[in-house]
């Protein structure tokens, strides 16, 4: 189980679409797919259907990024950090060789 | 031809009737008794000669699947226009409404959406760059 939603995670987030949803749930938590795809058209020109904009959140549900609650009679929806967590627990950045081992070319940044 | 109707379709309509006027604050304009339901249409303060706002009775078996689904993805009925969504929004959480949508800021337009209570998402809108 844990394993598909890992494999899942970066077939979800290899999408623009996907990463802008994502984007919009962190700018606001609990949305429903009217105001996600409201969003999508006015501030990234994503002009997908509603129910491509749905599958993509069956997509990033799969993949345990976004979870979704009732409110009432309305589906809202969650951005959920930690498949992106769990990345960084598996290729974690050892901050003292990173340092050590930059090059010139990395501390001029 | 000319747009001088629009409608809504409300559970109840005397429970409408009373979320409409009270806490939104339009007018009744006509309010005529037909049989089981009436005939009642509102007007905004703000224009009493404009559209008038059907309050049409949800009575159809197609309307209870429709309207089920549009609630579920947030999709508004209808939507109003409103100088000050920030202003509408603080005044209408206070007399108690329900916002699945708190005021938002797509660019042109800020939107908000809140529930009737009588089984319809709102929206209201404010166009930006009027002043």
């Amino acid at each position: 189980m844990h394993i598909i939603s890992h494999v899942d995670v970066y077939r979800a987030i290899a999408d623009p679409t996907r990463r802008a949803i994502l984007d919009e749930l962190v700018d606001r938590s609990g949305q429903s797919l009217f105001e996600l795809c409201a969003r999508l058209i006015m501030k990234h020109g994503i002009g997908s259907s509603r129910q491509a904009i749905s599958q993509h959140l069956d997509v990033l549900e799969a993949a345990g990024l976004i979870r979704t609650r009732r409110e009432g009679r309305s589906k809202l929806h969650w951005f959920e950090g930690a498949p992106l967590q769990a990345i960084g627990e598996r290729w974690p950045i050892p901050t003292d060789e990173y340092t050590s081992h930059s090059t010139d070319e990395d501390n001029e940044k | 031809m000319r747009i001088n109707w629009t409608s809504v379709c409300v559970d109840d309509q005397q429970k409408a009737l009373q979320f409409y006027t009270e806490t939104l604050g339009f007018r009744v304009k006509h309010n005529i008794p037909l049989g089981e339901h009436a005939w009642i249409t509102l007007v905004s303060e703000e224009a009493p000669e404009g559209t008038e706002l059907v309050l049409e009775p949800a009575g159809h078996p197609a309307v209870v699947p429709f309207r089920k689904a549009l609630v579920e993805d947030g999709i508004p009925y209808t939507a109003f226009a409103v100088d000050d969504v920030e202003a509408e929004h603080e005044r209408l959480v206070a007399e108690g409404v329900r916002f699945v949508q708190p005021p938002t800021d797509l660019g042109t337009v800020i939107t908000a959406v809140f529930n009737d209570t009588c089984g319809n998402l709102i929206q209201i809108m404010e166009e930006k760059g009027q002043m």
